[in-house]
């Protein structure tokens, strides 16, 4: 079971729909005890960082985190992928997960912003989310703060500054773009998420 | 390299498609899902389902066509036609939109772009504007925002109201110059430009494609950042891919292979 954490930020119906399409057993829940008790994590999440906000007041920042410590699979994907960095320029009072080092700032002034469209994808090899996609796949974003290029960064993407597309360390992944909007390059990465061990 | 976007605009009346495509290989050409399939696997980039009469039906737009359309399309979805209150943006989410394009309504209620946005993210909210050229002393850039399909003047300075939108919350402007819709004789790159200039939020040109050509003038001099047609094949081409192909060969970034 793979539990879509619902914290009241947004549309999560396309990020359902694609796991249906895909054939895995999914629920969208915002009740930590769903959260806990499911084999994977999927943190979606578009709009404001301060959205976030609502998994502590939730109980559900605990449940992710605990389920990411205890070695499932956690997949955050735009806002969830900036909220496993240590937070965002968006809402300095917020505190991500720090699973992965630096802060989402926003891009320099000479791009226009917010970041909207098909973008490619420079891949760094090892990663297990991207397995058998192809370095300069296109994929969908819309953000408007982009994180930073770690160690884990699996995937780089270039709009004014390089900023990390992809991030992935041991069972946790983080997508900047939309994979349930990216086509066939979204669905086989969902697919590869689908297919890792619980 | 972010790259320009090609949409697919499907004009919809009762459900059914009533402009743009003879799809071969379709079970039936009028059905919204089957064009939109069809779209995205020629390579569209993002696909707006647009209820064209709606507003002036008063009718809600038509949310089961909506579901089954978004089913199975992995690409971008916006819908647009009578969407006038929060609530009508609220149910078009839940029936699979990732967009909204809002028209009249956001030219009566300035504030529903901030509803929709505070609730959705701007990411979800375009502003579509038609505009034609007028000889209006109160129309000081000389082109007039029009409303309710394009059929009433709505007295507000086109340049002016998409920098207000922007300033609102909306993430894209939907720029349709009136002037050259359905006549195939090129995007409004003028407009387009100004208005792309006035605003740091993407904006999609529509109106007036007849040819490859009149793409890469609305990406280059029209600074669009996307490109919406509806009979986007009547240009003795195939399909979307045989358009994105031209544009690469005029080294306009395009997503290609799809």
């Amino acid at each position: 079971m793979i539990a879509i954490v619902d914290y009241g930020a947004g549309n999560l119906k396309s990020v359902e729909k694609a796991f249906d399409y895909l054939g895995a057993n999914v629920v969208v829940t915002s009740e930590p005890e769903k959260v806990a008790a499911a084999g994977k994590i999927v943190l979606p999440g578009v709009g404001h960082f301060s959205a976030l906000g609502a998994l502590v007041n939730m109980g559900l920042r605990e449940a992710v985190l605990h389920g990411a410590r205890a070695g499932k699979p956690l997949l955050g994907i735009c806002l969830g992928m900036q909220w496993l960095f240590e937070g965002s320029d968006e809402a300095p009072e917020l505190v991500g997960a720090g699973i992965f080092a630096g802060r989402c700032r926003p891009f320099p002034s000479s791009v226009k912003s917010p970041h909207v469209g098909w973008n490619s994808l420079t891949i760094r090899g090892g990663s297990r989310l991207l397995r058998n996609v192809a370095s300069e796949s296109f994929v969908y974003f819309t953000h408007s703060f982009q994180a930073p290029m770690v160690s884990g960064t699996a995937a780089a993407t270039e709009y004014g500054v390089p900023f990390s597309a992809v991030v992935e360390k041991e069972n946790i992944f983080g997508v900047q773009f939309h994979p349930e909007k990216s086509w066939n390059v979204g669905l086989l990465m969902l697919r590869n998420f689908c297919e890792l061990d619980s | 390299m972010l790259t320009k976007r090609i949409i697919a605009c499907l004009d919809m009346d009762g459900g059914r498609v009533v402009k743009g495509v003879q799809f071969v290989n379709l079970r039936d050409a009028g059905d919204p899902a089957e064009c939109a399939a069809a779209h995205a696997r020629d390579g569209a980039d993002e696909i707006v389902l647009l209820d064209i009469t709606a507003t002036s039906d008063k009718r809600k737009t038509m949310l089961d066509v909506v579901s089954r359309t978004a089913r199975s399309l992995f690409v971008p979805i916006t819908v647009g036609g009578g969407i006038r209150e929060l609530s009508d943006a609220a149910d078009v989410f839940e029936a699979g939109a990732d967009k909204i394009a809002i028209n009249s309504a956001a030219v009566k209620d300035p504030s529903l772009i901030e509803k929709i946005a505070a609730r959705f993210g701007s990411q979800a909210v375009v502003v579509a504007i038609d505009a034609r050229r007028v000889n209006n002393s109160s129309i000081k850039d000389g082109c007039e925002v029009f409303v309710a399909g394009g059929r009433t003047p709505a007295g507000r300075d086109a340049i002016q109201w998409a920098r207000e939108a922007a300033a609102r919350g909306a993430g894209e402007i939907l720029l349709t110059s009136m002037d050259r819709d359905g006549t195939k004789s090129g995007f409004d790159c003028e407009l387009t430009q100004r208005v792309a200039d006035a605003v740091s939020i993407p904006v999609i040109a529509s109106g007036g494609a007849g040819t490859p050509q009149h793409f890469i003038d609305v990406f280059r001099a029209g600074h669009a950042d996307a490109a919406l047609a509806a009979s986007i094949f009547h240009f003795g081409l195939e399909n979307i891919g045989q358009l994105k192909l031209q544009l690469r060969a005029a080294n306009v970034p395009v997503r290609w292979p799809c």
